[in-house]
């Protein structure tokens, strides 16, 4: 089959490689029949996560057609249409038993790599680096699912592919990131990063209930989708200083909460983000926490700070002291996507959200080398990509 | 007033890890300084070679870097890393040798590449001094190695599944068969490198619910004694077993299998043997990658196909 594998820094390429074979009762294979490419992805595009070998396959977005079974999965048969969740989870933990699937005690068998680097390890993931298991992903046209009869979950066939697709990770997290914000009725809650994330955890902030939702980012066409397809307020923080700004909007006291959808490869203008780019590369830290920086300083006194964004290691220049003496709370983790899968599907059918709405690119598999890049780079107005794999 | 609570669980004490030394804990300090000054080194060779005043190199200051996080993991992952910690040495040398032929080559900056020279003369000599009193305080010690999981199992069912002594392999990944045998005996044989075994009787010396323990028989090739014990957790949070393994790995031939098998990282390899007990007792299998596939899968048989037609 093809698939589209890490070979380093900037360098993936798709590839002939052996069909993916049953390992354990609980597997199935899928295949794929769309996948996409997630903000995550360019954390190991650009080489900030550690523990990536070459020819790993990536990808951890994507839904297809079970076409084997292990002989423990009962719930599902060949044929059947699902959507793969990205956390891989075995249902039966202490963790999975309380729906905190992203912290599944059982499905990461380098759990030692982790407890390394991080003191405990969380679940599983598909394509994300032998720290997280080393699990082969999901751009390609075949993968193992393992735990297959907990993750997937089937799909009416009146919705569309496109439709559906983004409930193995970007819609859950953007939903978990404004549930995490606990919003009250009349609550304005600040989102930094207008990505895929960004943009449906602004709307998820409006289905619990926010009365008003400011979005930040620097990316034009972003700042647009995040106004006209998501009805935020937006600060493009190239023009106008981000927290003067919500101070100005929210009469001195800022956000209930805040959103941080940027994660490590935060952007910033000005001599602050040189000191963490250089810190950065040469591993005092591993992520440029900007956004979740300006986040803590802006939020409201008691509010809470919900961190989708992902972070690998240390990071530089916590204010904690703000954190402290102002009582707010942090909210964070890998979403607990198990969880979201049902209730969101039922949203969807509903005509509550309408997840399309952020594909830019529709693309052959193929085509993922030149996807990251443009994706990356922001070119092309990319915002989402979706691969056809088959 | 206030009850206080000691932990003592049976002849448990909580005093850590026995022969915990400085030198270790030296060793596991420079063991990450070479893991961060590795990535520093093959992620951002240009500045770096810049900043330390040597330009045009960026390939060998990238092979430095993975040439320091290769010893710098493996300081992290020895128990007593006296061989690693040679290891680190010579590489400090090669460095050394590499910046001084610097001091030559066009472009150089003398001072700061002296400034470089100094910190890694420096971070050398704390090596040589941290080499020798592994060196020294190197005994054919008894190794050891204490591990504890939680399991959402009860501890009837934990103890049920460990007592039946022919699952263990079905979790302990080096262990091929374990033959029970009468009056209490087993027979263990365990996978060394290259298609090589080594094979051990053992006892059971106590077995009750709640409590497995055996020792090794004469003419063994590993003498080793352990124990295992599963205790109620506060309601709600199954069970927590204890693994207590003892071993003296004999000299020799042998010995040396038995240190590729074991010697490595104990600890890690009895936790990670724990958690896929874990995983046969809460899910039924034991999660792996491997035999799946990938682009080195790929690579690996067009190498065979190209060596086959030479
Ligand atoms: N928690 C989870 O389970 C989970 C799941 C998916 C993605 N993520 C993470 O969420 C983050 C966003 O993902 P995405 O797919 O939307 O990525 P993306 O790269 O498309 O979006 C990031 C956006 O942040 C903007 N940005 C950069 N610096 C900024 C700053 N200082 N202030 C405001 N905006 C800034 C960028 O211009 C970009 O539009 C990533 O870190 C990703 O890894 C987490
Ligand atoms: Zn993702
Ligand atoms: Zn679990």
């Amino acid at each position: 089959m093809k698939a589209n594998c890490w070979y380093g820094k900037h360098d993936v390429r798709v590839k002939e490689v052996p069909d993916p074979t049953i390992l354990n009762p609980r597997d199935a294979i899928v295949k794929i029949t769309l996948t996409a490419i997630c903000g995550s992805d360019l954390h190991l595009y650009d080489g900030y996560i550690p523990t990536m070998e070459h020819g790993d396959i990536l990808g951890h977005e994507f839904m297809g057609e079970i076409v084997e079974l292990g002989g423990r999965v009962n719930n599902l048969k060949i044929g059947d249409r699902v959507v793969v969740p990205f956390t891989i989870s075995c249902g039966n933990c202490f963790f999975c038993e309380m729906q905190l699937y992203s912290l599944c005690e059982n499905s990461n068998p380098n759990a030692w790599m982790a407890e390394k680097l991080w003191g405990h390890s969380p679940t599983g993931i598909f394509g994300y680096s032998h720290l997280v298991g080393g699990y082969a992903g999901g751009q390609a046209q075949y993968t193992r699912v393992p735990f297959a009869d907990v993750g997937p979950i089937k799909v009416p066939t009146e919705l569309t592919d496109e439709q559906v697709l983004f409930l193995s990770d970007i819609l859950p997290t953007g939903y978990m990131a404004a549930e995490n914000c606990n919003i009250h009725p009349g609550d304005t809650v600040a989102v930094w990063g207008c990505g895929p994330v960004g943009l449906f955890a602004i709307k998820s902030a409006y289905l619990l209930g926010a009365e008003r939702v400011i979005a930040i980012d620097r990316i034009p066409e972003r700042l647009r989708m995040a106004h006209e397809k998501a009805g935020a307020e937006t600060i493009n923080y190239e023009h106008a200083n981000v927290y003067d700004t919500l101070m100005e909007m929210t009469g001195g006291r800022g956000p209930d909460s805040c959103i941080d959808a940027v994660g490590m490869e935060a952007h910033m203008p000005g001599p602050l983000y040189a000191y963490d780019r250089v810190k950065q590369a040469l591993m005092f830290e591993t992520g440029r926490p900007i956004a979740l920086r300006e986040a803590i300083m802006a939020c409201r006194n008691g509010g809470t700070i919900s961190v989708p964004g992902v972070y690998g290691g240390l990071v530089d220049k916590m204010p904690l002291g703000s954190i402290m003496n102002r009582a707010l709370t942090i909210k964070t983790g890998q979403t607990h996507v198990q969880r979201y899968m049902r209730p969101l599907l039922e949203r969807i059918q509903n005509g509550e959200i309408d997840p399309t709405f952020v594909i830019t690119h529709r693309l052959s598999l193929e085509d993922a080398p030149m996807a990251y890049q443009i994706f990356k780079n922001k070119q092309d107005e990319c915002i989402k990509v979706v691969l056809s794999p088959n | 007033m206030a009850t206080q609570t000691t932990y003592n669980h049976g002849s448990q004490s909580w005093e850590g890890e026995p022969g915990k030394g400085s030198a270790q804990g030296w060793a596991r300090g420079l063991g990450w300084f070479s893991v961060g000054l590795g990535f520093t080194e093959l992620l951002l060779p240009g500045p770096l070679g810049r900043l330390i005043g040597v330009r045009d190199h960026r390939t060998l200051i990238r092979a430095m870097g993975a040439r320091e996080i290769a010893a710098g993991i493996m300081v992290l992952k020895e128990r007593t890393p006296t061989r690693s910690m040679a290891a680190r040495v010579s590489g400090d040398i090669v460095d050394l040798g590499l910046l001084s032929a610097g001091l030559g080559s066009r472009g150089a900056r003398r001072g700061r590449i002296v400034g470089a020279a100094a910190a890694v003369a420096g971070v050398t000599a704390l090596d040589v001094l941290c080499t020798k009193q592994l060196a020294e305080r190197e005994p054919s010690a008894l190794a050891e190695t204490v591990q504890t999981i939680a399991i959402n199992r009860s501890p009837e069912e934990c103890y049920q599944f460990w007592r039946d002594f022919e699952n263990l392999p079905r979790f302990m990944k080096h262990v091929e068969s374990v033959r029970v045998m009468p009056e209490g005996r087993t027979r263990w044989i365990a996978k060394g490198p290259a298609g090589m075994r080594v094979q051990w009787d053992a006892e059971i010396t106590e077995d009750r619910p709640g409590r497995i323990t055996w020792r090794s028989l004469e003419g063994s090739d590993i003498e080793n004694t352990g124990s295992v014990r599963f205790e109620r957790a506060p309601t709600g949070h199954g069970t927590i077993v204890r693994a207590h393994i003892q071993y003296r790995p004999p000299a020799g031939k042998i010995g040396s299998v038995v240190a590729k098998l074991f010697g490595e990282e104990p600890s890690i390899q009895a936790k990670t043997d724990l958690r896929r007990f874990k995983q046969m007792m809460e899910t039924g299998e034991v999660a792996t990658i491997e035999g799946q596939t990938s682009g080195r899968a790929h690579v690996e048989q067009s190498a065979r196909a190209a060596a086959a037609h030479a």
